[in-house]
């Protein structure tokens, strides 16, 4: 059983996020990176497929030089592989794009089940799952919460999460599912981990080595432009609503009706 | 050329949701400036009463009906669709940044080689005659603008609640057009074969009006009681922080942040919440924010319009009884 996981690498959720005085984008300077949160749980779950059925755990990402930290600390989880695609071609991709990269390098693996996160935390698009299951021509499940793989590994049975409350939904193999929050709790990676990673294979993939057209790729290949950045609309500034509880709590529901005009 | 406004009507229990009618408001604006036409496409099985309420606003509505459309799947929903997009090739195509909009959208985008924009909070046409997608990204920490300069359609998912909705138009009845489903068993590779309805509240944080958040300072499961009285009498759903989910004393499903839910209700009311950079993110949009924290140095007060500095197991039922006085006066 052979699971592919996308990864991505993002700012620390921690991060205060600074536009540049152009609009282009946001102030990379200082920034912490690290593991999407929602490719954790992909990665998790990968590592508990592997240890019940066999096989291998490869993580791919697409990024600079940077984001090998990423494939570093997945592979000190535990995956046995990995696969960078890491091209100044591919910069600017947009969902499209990046699904497009990701499904010609995984054309050329070896997979029973592909796994990413519900989404990346910096773009918020939550598109590459889907778009990367239409490409492949598999089917996909997205936000699942629950995964068991059958006894002949060809089906699997999840959940996903719906408005108030579940699916169970069940999908021949190979497929795409999307992990949410509540699959799975992450393990740490452990300090004999680390040393093993670092011997543990990245496999530098570029454009040439990709195969694909220049203009299929990055912000050539992308669908979509950002025509700038904004910081998010400013809040007027608060009032503390003052006095002993009831008071307050008097003043409070008569302000929510009154002025805020909400109740 | 690519001409016409489409809105995916997303039905639930038996109703198009609201987040349609939302869109078609924007749409017909839009599609006024355009000098195009305004189109509801309705997907599922029986839903044949559903198309005059949409044909009040559109000025056309497709409906396709089939049983296995009754439950909606990737696969048989992504076919119909992007055989309709194909054939009528409109500019734009909207639905709603929901669960379903979010599992759809992409899936159809793909197929038809174009441009997504997804969970958008506002939308305009410019000069060009372009869409312009307005969007968080960061979780709310910066927005960013987007357009889809040459493929079509122009596709956008928008969250529920951010536009405005307008009053149908009784007078307008729009031309409703039944389409085959052509859907074929063998395309469907998914396959429901449970549903599960959750304990929790019947309206799901994202399209909640009124959310009442609890975080560390609830001090445990038990105490959520006092919040679950006050969304009682007023309607609400409860959310938490991801402090309160990680201890374990909610649902996952229930958290509001940058790893939890997005949220953006008309009032917010935080209770023993800290205002961790994430959650504030996650809430930030909403439109009126209360705070309730014993601590008035918390981080929560920032992005406040109204905050009370005091023990929230105090405040909270007094608040609960005031709302019951007001509520029932009218």
């Amino acid at each position: 059983m052979n699971v592919i996981v996308c990864m991505k690498q993002v700012p620390d959720t921690e991060t205060l996020i600074k536009i540049k005085p152009d609009g282009s984008g946001i102030v990379t300077d200082d920034i912490k990176y690290v593991i999407n949160p929602y490719c954790e749980f992909a990665v998790e779950e990968s590592l508990r497929i592997k240890e019940k059925h066999g096989g291998q755990s490869i993580l791919i990402t697409m990024g600079s030089q940077k984001a090998v930290e990423s494939l570093r600390t997945g592979l000190a989880m535990g995956s046995d592989r990995s696969i960078h695609l890491n091209d100044p071609a591919f910069e600017g991709a947009d969902g499209f794009a990046t699904a497009k990269a990701l499904a010609e390098a995984i054309k050329k693996e070896p997979y029973d089940l592909i796994l990413c996160g519900k989404q990346a935390v910096d773009d918020d698009m939550a598109q590459v799952g889907p778009a990367l299951a239409e490409l492949l021509g598999l089917p996909h499940v997205t936000l699942i919460t629950k995964l068991e793989i059958s006894a002949d590994k060809k089906k699997a049975k999840v959940e996903r999460e719906i408005e108030g409350g579940k699916e169970v939904i069940e999908v021949n193999l190979p497929a795409v599912f999307t992990c949410q929050k509540g699959l799975n709790e992450p393990r740490y990676a452990s300090l004999p981990g680390i040393m093993k990673a670092k011997k543990k294979e990245v496999k530098a993939i570029n454009l040439a080595a990709l195969g694909l057209p220049a203009d299929q790729v990055g912000a050539a290949g992308a669908k979509t432009k950002i025509n700038k950045y904004l910081p998010p609309p400013s809040r007027p500034p608060g009032k503390i609503v003052s006095g002993e509880i009831l008071e307050a709590a008097q003043k409070l529901v008569k302000l929510l009706r009154e002025e805020a005009k909400v109740i | 050329m690519a001409k016409g406004i489409w809105v995916f009507a997303e039905v639930k229990e038996g109703n198009v949701r609201k987040i349609t009618f939302e869109l078609l408001s924007q749409g017909k604006k839009m599609a006024e400036k355009l000098g195009e036409e305004l189109v509801a496409v309705l997907l599922g099985s029986g839903v044949e009463g559903l198309t005059g309420r949409l044909a009040e606003y559109a000025d056309k509505v497709y409906w396709a009906d089939d049983p296995a459309l009754s439950q909606y799947t990737t696969d048989a929903y992504a076919t119909v669709l992007t055989n309709l997009l194909k054939e009528h090739q409109p500019s734009i195509f909207l639905c709603g940044a929901t669960i379903m909009g979010k599992d759809l959208s992409p899936r159809v985008a793909t197929r038809l080689q174009t441009g997504l924009s997804t969970d958008c909070t506002a939308l305009s046409i410019n000069e060009s005659g372009l869409l312009v997608a307005k969007r968080p990204v960061y979780a709310g920490k910066a927005y960013i603008e987007v357009v889809c300069p040459t493929a079509r359609p122009q596709m956008a998912s928008v969250r529920p609640n951010v536009l405005e909705m307008l009053p149908a138009d009784g007078a307008k009845k729009g031309e409703v057009v039944k389409v085959d489903a052509k859907i074929e068993a063998a395309g469907l590779r998914t396959a429901v074969v449970e549903v599960v309805k959750g304990a929790g509240a019947k309206v799901d944080l994202t399209e909640a009006n009124i959310i009442i958040s609890g975080g560390r300072g609830m001090k445990g499961p038990e105490n959520f009681k006092v919040l679950e009285e006050l969304a009682a009498v007023l309607n609400a759903t409860v959310g938490a922080s991801r402090a309160a989910v990680d201890s374990g004393w909610r649902e996952h499903g229930d958290q509001v942040g940058q790893t939890g839910k997005v949220v953006t209700p008309n009032l917010y009311i935080a209770c023993g919440i800290s205002g961790a950079i994430q959650h504030l993110a996650g809430m930030g949009s909403s439109k009126v924010i209360v705070a309730i924290n014993k601590d008035p140095d918390a981080p929560i007060f920032q992005k406040a319009d109204y905050g009370i500095v005091a023990d929230l197991f105090k405040v909270v039922p007094v608040l609960t009884e005031e709302f019951k006085k007001l509520l029932s006066e009218n």
